[in-house]
Formats: C-alpha cells, sequence, structure tokens
C-alpha cells in the first residue's frame, strides 16, 4: 500500500472536520450541564431525561414515525410499479413524458412541491393533518424508490420471469415468486431512503400539515425559533446514534455477505477442477 | 437384431408432434420468419440451425408462447396454440443464460416447476430425487445456483426444464456457455437423456458441430426462411444449396456451366482446363450456370498425376497440421483455391507433402456435389 503523504493527511483532516466537526461539538453539548449551549458545565445527562418528559416532543416523534412508515410504505408500492413499467414496457405512446413526470420532483423545488399540494388540499377542501402529510410523502418518496428500483431492474435476466411463466406461472406469480424476492435488497433500500427521507423534511410538511399534527423537524425547528435547548442537542444525538448503527449493521450485513459469496464461488471452482 | 431405424418423418401414417403451418412472425417492418411450414415428429432431436438472427430463436419462442405468430397456425399435438399462454403448454424450456432463480437452491429449482402443478409434497420429492440422479446433481441439492460450476449449472436447468416430464423440451444453445471438452461431453450426455425419457426435443444452436452430432433432423435456416430439413448426414454429401454447403463443414465452391448433360456432368470451370465431372440427380440444361461443391476429405493429394476424371495440378500454399489430420490450401491453375485434407494414420513426423510442393488433386465423380445457382 502507499504511504499517507502530508498533503493526504492534511487533506483527508480538513475533509472529516468539515462534515463530522459540528455534529461532533453538538453531541460533546448534548452531555452539558449547564443551560447554555455554548458554556461547557460539567458532564450530565440531565437534558435526556428532560427530553424524555416533553409531552410535545414525544408527541412530534410519534407523528413524524406513523408518517414515515405509512408514506414510505405507499412511495415503496407506488415507486416500483412506476420503475416496472418505464423499464419493462419498451415504447408507448407518452413513455418520455411520463418517466419525465415520476423524476421531476428530484429536481422541483421543495417550496413549490409543498406549496402546490397545500393549493390542491385547499382547493378540494380536504382537511390537512397526519393524512395530508402522509400524502406529501409519498408523492416526493416515490420517485427516489423508483429510481433505485429501475436501477435494479435494469440489469435484471428477463429470461428469469420468462423461466417462472415457462414452468407454470401466471404473470402475477411470476413477479411474487420470482421478481420480487430477487429485487427485494433494491426494494428494502428504497424503503429506506424514502423513510429517512420522510424522516426528516420540514418545508413540505410545514406546507401540508393542519394544527392536528406536528412532526419532530417542525417541533425542532418551531423550539429552535423560541431558543436553542440543550434538549435539542440531545434528541438530535439520539437521532445521529440511530442512524449510524443502522448503516453500520447494514453495511457489515453486506460485507459478510459479499464474503460469504466469494467463498461459495470459490468453493465451486474448487469442485470443478 | 436389427434395430428399426428411427426415421418418422418417412412414414406417412405417423402424426407429427409440432406442426407449424404457414407461420409467418413480424416484429414491426422487420419480417423474422417468412412463411415457413414445418413438422417435428415425437421422440425427434430436432435441431434449427442458422447464423444469428436468422430467426431460429424466434421459431422457438413461438414453440414456448413468448411470441405469437402474426400469422398461420401452431399446432402442438394437433392442437392450435393460438393464445395459449406459456404457463398452459405442454412444453418447457432450456434457457440459454439457464435462467436459475438466485434465490432458490437446487432442490427447489427443480421443485419449482412441480409445486406449479399443485402435486403433493411426497410426489415432487420423488421426482426432484429422480431429476438429480439423472443429471447426477445429488450432491449438491441443497446448493444455490452461484456455488455451483458452470456444467453443473446447465444440468440443473436441463433438470428443471425436464421435471414437470414435458411432451416437448426446447433447448436455447444449451452447451454455449461451456469450454469445448465440457460440451462434447455434454452432448452425448443429452442424446442419452433424451433417450432415457423419450422427450422430443428441439434445439436452438449456431454450432453446426454440435447440430451434426446430437441431432435427428436438422433444419438449416436463413433469414426467415427454412432452407433444408434433413438428417445431419443428407445434409452434410447431399446440400440442397450453396448456402446449406457452405454452412455446413468445410467446403470447396467452384462456379461453372454445364457443358453436357446425363447421370454424370460435364462441367465447364475454368479457360483451357478438361471440365469436371459430376454426378447428379438434377435436371440442369446445357449452358445452365451452376456450382459444384467438394468437401475437403473427399479429395485426394498426389505427387504424379492420377488416372481420375477429375484431375488438377496445383500448389500447396498453406498447411494446416491438425494431429489426426492435416489441411492443404491448394491454388489451382486459374489461381482458385481448393482445400483438401488427409488423415494421418500412420505415424510421421515428417509430412508427406509440404508448402510449394507441385501436386496433382483429384476427386471421384460421386463426391462432388452439383448445385444449381
Amino acid at each position: 500500500m502507499k504511504r499517507l503523504s502530508w498533503f493526504n493527511i492534511t487533506a483527508l483532516t480538513v475533509g472529516f472536520a468539515f462534515l463530522y466537526l459540528p455534529i461532533l461539538i453538538l453531541m460533546i453539548y448534548s452531555f452539558n450541564g449547564g443551560r447554555n449551549v455554548a458554556i461547557w458545565a460539567g458532564f450530565s445527562t440531565k437534558w435526556y431525561g428532560e427530553l424524555f418528559r416533553d409531552q410535545a416532543f414525544l408527541d412530534a416523534a410519534w407523528v413524524t414515525v406513523k408518517v414515515a412508515l405509512a408514506a414510505s410504505t405507499f412511495a415503496t408500492v407506488l415507486g416500483t410499479m412506476a420503475a416496472l413499467v418505464l423499464v419493462r414496457v419498451g415504447r408507448f405512446p407518452g413513455r418520455t413524458l411520463f418517466s419525465g413526470m415520476i423524476y421531476a420532483p428530484l429536481v422541483m423545488p421543495e417550496v413549490i412541491t409543498g406549496l402546490s399540494l397545500l393549493l390542491l388540499f385547499i382547493s378540494l377542501g380536504v382537511d390537512r393533518g397526519v393524512f395530508t402529510i402522509i400524502l406529501a410523502h409519498t408523492t416526493f418518496a416515490m420517485c427516489y424508490v423508483s429510481v433505485v428500483v429501475s436501477s435494479r431492474l435494469v440489469t435484471f435476466d428477463q429470461s428469469l420471469e420468462e423461466a417462472a411463466r415457462d414452468l407454470g406461472c401466471s404473470p402475477v406469480s411470476a413477479f411474487r415468486l420470482v421478481t420480487l424476492p430477487i429485487i427485494a435488497p433494491a426494494v428494502i433500500s428504497g424503503w429506506l431512503l424514502a423513510f429517512t427521507l420522510s424522516l426528516d423534511d420540514l418545508v413540505i410538511s410545514s406546507f401540508t400539515t393542519g394544527p392536528s399534527a406536528t412532526t419532530l423537524p417542525m417541533e425542532i425547528y418551531s423550539s429552535v425559533r423560541r431558543g436553542v435547548s440543550p434538549k435539542i442537542n440531545a434528541l438530535s444525538t439520539i437521532m445521529i446514534s440511530i442512524v449510524a448503527l443502522a448503516v453500520i449493521g447494514t453495511s457489515i450485513a453486506a460485507k459478510r455477505a459479499a464474503v460469504r459469496a466469494q467463498r461459495d464461488e470459490q468453493a465451486a471452482a474448487r469442485a470443478t477442477g | 437384431m436389427a434395430v428399426p431405424l428411427f426415421a418418422p418423418w418417412n412414414d406417412p401414417a405417423q402424426k407429427p408432434l409440432i406442426q407449424f403451418k404457414n407461420v409467418t412472425k413480424r416484429f414491426g417492418d422487420f419480417v423474422a420468419i417468412d412463411n415457413q411450414s414445418l413438422d417435428i415428429y415425437t421422440r425427434e432431436f430436432f435441431a434449427l440451425l442458422g447464423p444469428s438472427g436468422c430467426g431460429k430463436t424466434t421459431m422457438m419462442r413461438m414453440l414456448a408462447g413468448f411470441e405469437q405468430p402474426s400469422e398461420g397456425q401452431i399446432l402442438i399435438g394437433g392442437q392450435d396454440m393460438k393464445g395459449v399462454p406459456p404457463n398452459e403448454r405442454p412444453v418447457n424450456m432450456m434457457f440459454q443464460s439457464y435462467a436459475l432463480f438466485p434465490h432458490l437452491s437446487v432442490y427447489e429449482n427443480i421443485a419449482f416447476g412441480l409445486r406449479r402443478m399443485g402435486q403433493p409434497k411426497d410426489q415432487i420429492d420423488a421426482r426432484v430425487e429422480e431429476m438429480l440422479r439423472l443429471t447426477r446433481l445429488s450432491k449438491f441439492a441443497r446448493r444455490k445456483p452461484h456455488q455451483i460450476s458452470g456444467g453443473q449449472r446447465q444440468r440443473v436447468a436441463l433438470a428443471r426444464s425436464l421435471a414437470r416430464a414435458p411432451k416437448l423440451l426446447l433447448l436455447d444453445e444449451p452447451l454455449g456457455a461451456l469450454d469445448k471438452k465440457l460440451r462434447e461431453e455434454t452432448q452425448f450426455e443429452l442424446m442419452d437423456i433424451q433417450e432415457k425419457t423419450g422427450t422430443t426435443f428441439v434445439i436452438v444452436t449456431h454450432d453446426q458441430e454440435e447440430a451434426m452430432t446430437v441431432s435427428s433432423r436438422i433444419a438449416v435456416m436463413d433469414e426467415g426462411r427454412i432452407i433444408q430439413v434433413a438428417t445431419p448426414s443428407v445434409i452434410y454429401e447431399a446440400p440442397n444449396s450453396v448456402y446449406v454447403a457452405d454452412f455446413i463443414g468445410d467446403v470447396t465452391i467452384i462456379e461453372g456451366s454445364v457443358r453436357s448433360v446425363g447421370p454424370v456432368y460435364d462441367i465447364d470451370w475454368a479457360e483451357g482446363q478438361p471440365p469436371l465431372r459430376a454426378a447428379s440427380p438434377l435436371a440442369l440444361s446445357v449452358g445452365q450456370k451452376c456450382h459444384i461443391a467438394i468437401r475437403p476429405e473427399k479429395v485426394e493429394v498426389h505427387h504424379s498425376r492420377p488416372e481420375d476424371d477429375n484431375a488438377l495440378q496445383g500448389r500447396i500454399i498453406d498447411v494446416g497440421y491438425g494431429g489426426n489430420l492435416s489441411t492443404f490450401n491448394i491454388r489451382l491453375a486459374n489461381g482458385k483455391f481448393l482445400r483438401a485434407q488427409s488423415f494421418n494414420t500412420e505415424r510421421k513426423t515428417k509430412q508427406e507433402f509440404t508448402w510449394e510442393d507441385d501436386v496433382w488433386v483429384s476427386w471421384t465423380d460421386h463426391c462432388a456435389v452439383l448445385l444449381a445457382e
């Protein structure tokens, strides 16, 4: 391996500091004993206790999880269906328009998406609340799911599905028994992506919510405007920890699977040789 | 005791298992199959042979039900297959890529088709065991497809497609992904399995050697049309066209015109050269353009002028030593090239003929094939 030069070390340090210093400071100060977020006053976990006694935060967290679960599930179903049509059905009138419209929310400013949804809900006379947030999140998350799933479907060997048909499957059971299990990793990562996007969305939620529903990002944002409380640090630390654990967990699982696959292939090669 | 010759295509009382009746298949403006009819009989090992894009795969996909004919009719066992989806046909297919389900074990792959038939579990188990034994895969039943070798995958694909005991098995380039040695072994294994199970096989291949080895009959295809349907030996020794003669095996084609007719024709082929003689059942008239096709192994090479009718002088330009036989590329007096082959039946390290030798070549009247233009 090439040795690290001074330049490389410096570049690495600056890069990492840029990315992670703010988060590190936030996490350290979540254990601050004092009320002022900028002055260290000894180690304490009292803000974590405070956080779990704050009903507004707990309610908001519950709403956020409900919205994220529902929206990411709907988005996954719709996004997978859209990906199937885009990849499988070769040419049909309006295909370009259709694919353009699926991917438009990727580049659409959130403010515009949020505002347009708000106007739609008002004109339809829908009561705004958890339900409208779920609809809005489904709308913008499904295009991400569709991108992830269609990139997997492009490399999917179509003859697998034909083989299933040949062996007695109807089109629906061929999808259920063969295609879906094989593309499952992509569908799951699409779901996770949709879930995280929904979890930290502030702009679209603010536009489409009503008085009855407040999500965690909205609660944090409004409480920060009243003055930064160390509770927010504690909450952020918890959220970062959960995300970090999930990411580390999945990457370890993926690595193990790759190692196992490689070992299997070597065993197969030996069996032949 | 003489084994009766298997030739149902010569028996008018036999009903074909598969009938293509004036089938045309178009993809947009492109005509993939152009008004073709073909009969294939029970227990045949039938090969569809041709270069890529000749329509052989389309023929197979129409049998499997993945494509519908634009015009005409396909019958399997006398039943019109129009509108019958792939899962309701008495046909199974072995895919070129094998299309093994990567998320299922070898056992589950083979059982997949049986499960769809709703058979009871013990019956499925028995059938899968039987298939595993037939394809010598019992040891690998619990493995996933990526845990076995290419040759084993090929056998899993075969076992899976045979498990439902189809009337007809379609094989799409089944040996294309295997290396040469394994391919030759597997060819005989396929023939053996075909005989044991009594299933009708239709194989699609671009490899003429493979088609010759395994099949009872071959259909040579080109640009959506079937050029000739016959047994391998007829295809090789009595091709009906320059295309077939050229596609199958090694051949030298000499252009000429008829000088005199008869059971043995005299053919003018070059200025100032004696005519070539070829026996043919064709009815050609004097002056008609024609081709003579000569297989290299039918050509004899001599040091001095032989007594035969078709004796030509030439010079050896290239020698290809292949161990069991040597191939010579010989330039004739008119500048045309002729290929000749001789078997190295004796152990000699010094070759009898070599580069730049002036030689005579000859063949008998019956060895050359006369083809109309």
